[in-house]
């Protein structure tokens, strides 16, 4: 039996790979790739008739598999359907490390959700709250709400956006520059950054397509994403790459923190670093990089 | 006697000069006779050598009891030549005590393996055993020990006199009717004749079989016409669609991509990662994959390969196309489209497998090779390498030249899932050792990389360039705990097959397998 440490919810995620939970070959070793979150898939990937199967499977990898410091997140089927309290007792029994509710569309569903997995906790004797949560806003009323989805749990720890549903509502097909969710994209990036969670792009769907993908990742990156969902391990390197802050925006930021802390001591407020105008705020964003730059193992510094 | 990687080697085998492995270079700066084929005058102009039949041509050649003939595998599991010449020398001929010299032998031999059984094959030597005929040497049927010499090791073995040759028997693609023959220009084209040509020189009889005849003079060629004693046509030499087996594939497999890439990232972070580095790749999945992944770092520091070697694939091929490889030394193609490569370009150059690797000639291309990306069946955490014997004790893989450029390259990487199946493929022993832990670097697996700590250097360039590296004693651990501790395999003491050094030394012995038995 496996002891997973307790999960953080501001951790590093640029990267959450989804991979069907019915098939153990795949699961079994999901770790390897090095993504930082695995998503095991309980919904459109399982069969109605193999649900139960799916559940089992997933039971017997979260209690034997050591996924190390790979986050094992559970996507769990829609409220509208009758598995998803079952899907939330096997997450928390088998001690997942959050779950990601599909379809999400308002806080209340989140409440919902919420109150299964506290008894679910209960009735498993794990620690209360120590399951996460985020959602899948996959309609515009899930986007329009996304502020309130957000702020509905101390458990939450992002939205994403799932891209595949989304696009038949809004009546739009994939663009190759990402036009037809620019709107929703930008209202759920706002909404997360003003609830404090973080926020992650859909997949992109065609695997072959690595040119395709790249110019999503590097839209993804610029829009102010977090990170990313991913259905092939030949994804992963692109992602971490370009989420990694680069040598310079580094050296920068070092710049920016050490300088800081100088003219705070001295009693400056505003002042200037290589010619730009900087205050308190670029300290803070100068430290965020820092530590992304520490998770993602391209910092060889000594802040 | 224990030798220099903790194998007893049994003391009868260790006469006529015969050493146990000292560890690598041993026998570095030595001095040799070379050995000389005893060769028949063709003074008098005959115009052609042709034969109508291979019975004439063996005839001919002097074909007799007890004799040693030889053959090439360029064809592999898709050769005729061998087994319709051995065919011949048996039911025909009637002739029996047999001497084998392969460059390998697989399952285009099987029909070997019945003569095995009846006593009328007596002993073999090759490269590589798979099939049929390596559950017969297993079982202990030849009358002497098989003798597994990589592809260096033959041609050494060759030119030392320990085995001489009295008929080389040596599919062409296309040949005139004295004997100039090579891979091409035929329906059924092999490409390289790497494996062939050395034979041709060092055999007292030379017979070509072709299914292509062109007319004289077929030059440029591999094998010259002074060579060769007698030449058959026949409809088919081999099936050209078996030479790409299952393994020469481009993978699409995430693991095997990932670990590809991994491969190529250890590569790009050594010293000898620079302007005309030399290297080469097997055609296992990961192996062959490896190259893609090279092409990225090779486009980002602007560099080009010096030569690639070896065994070459389409692969490659497409590499030196765009412009990133400047030769090819080729002695065996993996694919047809490598095949009609080495004719089409003049940087595609053919060598023998002397010139390949052959440790006791002056310059064997294996020892200026930067890199070796290669695969096996088993490591052990000595990093000592099994490609020959399967977890069940049984002959079932080929050295080739492994052994040979583990032994040369500045840099080998091993590169095999974890486990197979139920198998752990990093274990605490491997069943045989077939390359020496002393010349392995680097071991890369799906679950992580781990280098010889012999190489400090190299685990310091890995983690300049922050690429992650474990203990191969982890990795074994982590095998077993997936898989579980297999119970050491039983074997009886008669030894079926002596595994040489490249250098000749006896490196290990794989013994008659036990029948298993539920007791």
């Amino acid at each position: 039996m496996v002891e997973r440490k307790k999960p953080i919810k501001n951790r590093l995620r640029r990267t959450m790979m989804f991979m069907n939970a019915q098939k153990p070959g795949l699961i079994k070793d999901a770790y390897i790739y090095g993504s930082d979150s695995i998503i095991l898939d309980l919904e459109d990937a399982v069969a109605e008739n193999q649900k139960d199967a799916a559940r089992f499977s997933l039971y017997h990898a979260l209690k034997n598999i050591d996924y190390g410091d790979t986050e094992v997140i559970v996507r769990i089927n829609g409220l509208d359907t009758p598995h998803w309290q079952e899907d939330i007792r096997v997450c928390v029994a088998g001690g997942a490390d959050g779950i990601r509710i599909a379809k999400c569309e308002s806080a209340a569903m989140v409440h919902q959700v919420e109150e299964a997995v506290l008894a679910a906790e209960r009735e498993f004797g794990v620690e209360e709250g120590r399951t996460l949560l985020m959602a899948a806003l996959e309609s515009p009323l899930g986007i329009m709400n996304a502020y309130e989805i957000c702020k509905a749990s101390d458990r939450m720890f992002g939205v994403a956006i799932s891209g595949g549903d989304l696009r038949k509502s809004l009546h739009v097909q994939i663009q190759r520059d990402g036009i037809e969710l620019n709107t929703a994209r930008s209202l759920m990036i706002l909404a997360a950054r003003a609830a404090g969670v973080q926020v992650f792009d859909t997949m992109f769907p065609n695997i072959d397509d690595m040119e395709g993908f790249k110019a999503e990742v590097i839209m993804d990156h610029r829009m102010g994403f977090d990170g990313k969902s991913i259905v092939n391990p030949k994804q992963i390197a692109f992602v971490h790459e370009t989420f990694a802050p680069s040598e310079k925006e580094i050296a920068y930021a070092e710049k920016l923190v050490r300088s800081c802390q100088a003219q705070a001591d001295a009693g400056i407020g505003v002042y200037t670093v290589d010619g730009k105008m900087v205050d308190i705020p670029f300290f803070e964003d100068a430290k965020r990089i820092i530590a992304l730059a520490k998770a993602c193992g391209v910092y060889h510094g000594d802040l | 006697m224990i030798n220099a990687v903790g194998r007893d080697i049994p003391d009868y085998l260790l006469k006529d000069g015969r050493e146990v492995y000292q560890g690598k270079n041993y026998r570095d700066g030595q001095y040799f006779k070379k050995d000389s084929p005893r060769v028949k005058k063709h003074e008098k102009p005959e115009g052609s050598k042709l034969c109508s039949t291979i019975r004439e041509a063996c005839e001919k050649c002097g074909a007799h009891d007890g004799m040693t003939f030889s053959f090439h595998t360029e064809f592999r599991d898709g050769d005729y030549v061998a087994a319709m010449v051995c065919k011949v020398l048996v039911e025909e001929m009637g002739l029996k005590d047999l001497h084998v010299a392969a460059t390998s032998l697989g399952s285009a031999q099987n029909i070997f393996a019945d003569y095995i059984e009846e006593g009328i094959i007596v002993e073999a030597q090759s490269s590589g055993v798979r099939g049929r005929i390596g559950e017969a040497i297993s079982t202990g049927k030849l009358r002497e020990p098989a003798i597994i010499r990589s592809h260096g090791g033959r041609p050494r073995a060759v030119e030392a006199g320990e085995v001489h040759i009295d008929i080389a028997f040596l599919a062409a693609s296309s040949s005139d009717c004295c004997g100039n023959a090579k891979g091409q220009g035929g329906k059924n084209n092999c490409g390289s004749m790497g494996f062939a040509m050395h034979d041709a020189r060092y055999a007292d009889h030379t017979v070509i079989i072709t299914d292509a005849l062109a007319d004289f003079p077929n030059i440029p060629c591999s094998i010259s016409c002074i060579d060769v004693d007698a030449v058959c046509v026949v409809d088919q030499i081999g099936d050209t669609s078996k030479i790409a087996t299952k393994e020469a594939r481009m993978t699409e497999n995430p693991r095997e991509l990932m670990m590809a890439k991994n491969v190529a990232d250890v590569i790009a972070a050594t010293p000898y990662f620079k302007d005309g580095f030399s290297f080469q790749t097997g055609v296992g999945g990961p192996s062959l994959a490896a190259n893609r992944f090279l092409e990225e770092h090779m486009r980002e520091r602007n560099i080009k390969m010096g030569f690639a070697l070896g065994g070459i694939s389409g692969a490659v091929c497409d590499l030196m196309d765009k412009g990133l490889v400047e030769r090819i030394l080729d002695t065996q193609d993996f694919d047809q489209k490598a095949a009609a490569h080495l004719f089409s370009n003049p940087k595609h150059i053919e060598i023998d497998l002397s010139q390949y690797a052959n440790p006791s000639n002056k310059g064997a291309y294996v020892n200026n090779l930067d890199f070796v990306v290669l695969s096996a069946l088993e490591i052990d955490t000595k990093f000592n390498v099994n490609v020959i014997t399967g977890s069940d004790g049984i002959l079932r893989g080929a050295p080739g030249g492994h052994p040979d450029t583990a032994a040369g390259s500045k840099c080998c990487i091993i590169v095999t899932p974890l486990t197979r199946g139920r198998m752990a493929t990093v274990c605490k022993d491997v069943v045989t050792v077939t390359t020496p832990g002393d010349c392995v670097d680097v071991l890369v697996t799906d679950y992580g990389i781990a280098v010889n700590p012999l190489r400090q250097d190299l685990i310091a360039c890995l983690d300049d360039a922050g690429i992650k590296h474990v203990t191969i004693e982890s990795l074994q651990e982590k095998a077993y705990s997936l898989v579980g501790e297999p119970d050491p395999l039983e074997f009886e003491d008669q030894v079926v097959a002596i595994v040489e050094a490249r250098d000749g030394t006896i490196l290990d012995v794989v013994r008659k397998i036990k029948p298993y038995s539920f007791d």
